[in-house]
């Protein structure tokens, strides 16, 4: 059941997307564009997206469990930190120059081009590089005491 | 503002919300497609396979949809490189900062966390530079 629950989330994800046109960079770029011809449809996206997702947690706040699951799995932290403030920032950068973020990359995988593949190929790297940079940089003993040692 | 297209962004984005109501009621899960995807790289055992039926599905529906009604508009006007290097800093940066448009933009914001709000006026802001300082500095 919970494998069907995920299905269907996903196919309902991925024709909101193609819907709403955020498939297409070209659109995504016109949002982000606020002094060319701004086209402000992502921002009516997240205007629809958000009361209804906030709906759907209202109802999750009623309940013990979920459905189809032992437990809900709400994100760990609460504290804004540089960690999000850097990956936020980097994330953009990136999105505005490609068009692309995560959702709209993979939903348009199947019939987007080569130029697609290139962006998903470059974005499983960079996931791949987070992890490597993580696991022998970020957590490192003596960095993470240089941190907490800082004036 | 001649390519608005508020009617089918509103029906989509309602989707989308829809999407992440049955992902947490169904499955207690946060429809964030960076966490979903990056998390599949240290998922065990029967943590994987709602994310890859949840994927499955996201990259299923648009191709249903061109067979049904027709393919949709992908126009991408990067080069190779800078979808690299675009690509490369989406991956990075949404691992690192815990989540994309969909994770923070849509159900953080839902959710009324802080760091979401945070999140995703940083990267619309980040974003916004990025593409002032292609098409109105570099390209202008």
């Amino acid at each position: 059941m919970s494998l069907l629950a995920a299905l269907l989330s996903g196919l309902l994800f991925g024709l909101g997307l193609t819907v709403s046109g955020m498939v297409n960079p070209a659109k995504v770029l016109g949002f982000l564009d606020f002094a060319g011809h701004w086209d402000p449809s992502l921002a009516l996206v997240m205007a629809a997206a958000i009361p209804v997702a906030a709906l759907g947690f209202a109802v999750g706040h009623r309940r013990q469990a979920p459905l189809c699951a032992p437990a809900f799995a709400p994100p760990a932290k609460s504290r804004v930190d540089g960690r999000l403030a850097a990956g936020a920032v980097l994330f953009g950068i990136g999105w505005g120059l490609a068009g692309f973020c995560p959702g709209p990359a993979l939903a348009s995988l199947g019939f987007g081009g080569w130029r697609v593949v290139v962006f998903v190929a470059a974005m499983l790297a960079g996931m791949a590089a987070f992890r490597f940079v993580d696991r022998f940089v970020l957590t490192r003993p003596e960095i993470a005491s240089a941190a907490t040692q800082r004036p | 503002m001649e390519n608005f297209t508020p009617w089918s962004s509103l029906a989509g984005g309602a989707l989308i919300g829809l999407a992440a109501a049955v992902l947490w009621v169904g499955n207690g899960r946060i429809a964030g497609i960076s966490g979903i995807l990056g998390g599949l790289a240290n998922a065990r055992g029967n943590d994987s396979g709602w994310r890859v039926m949840f994927l499955a599905g996201l990259m299923a529906a648009p191709l249903l949809y061109a067979l049904a009604v027709g393919i949709p508009v992908v126009s991408i006007a990067a080069g190779p490189l800078v979808l690299v290097a675009g690509g490369l800093l989406v991956g990075f940066g949404t691992r690192l900062g815990g989540g994309c448009t969909s994770g923070h933009g849509v159900c953080g914001i839902a959710r009324l966390s802080r760091r979401s709000i945070t999140a995703t006026g940083l990267f619309i802001a980040a974003g916004a530079a990025t593409v002032f300082i292609a098409r109105h500095v570099v390209g202008g």
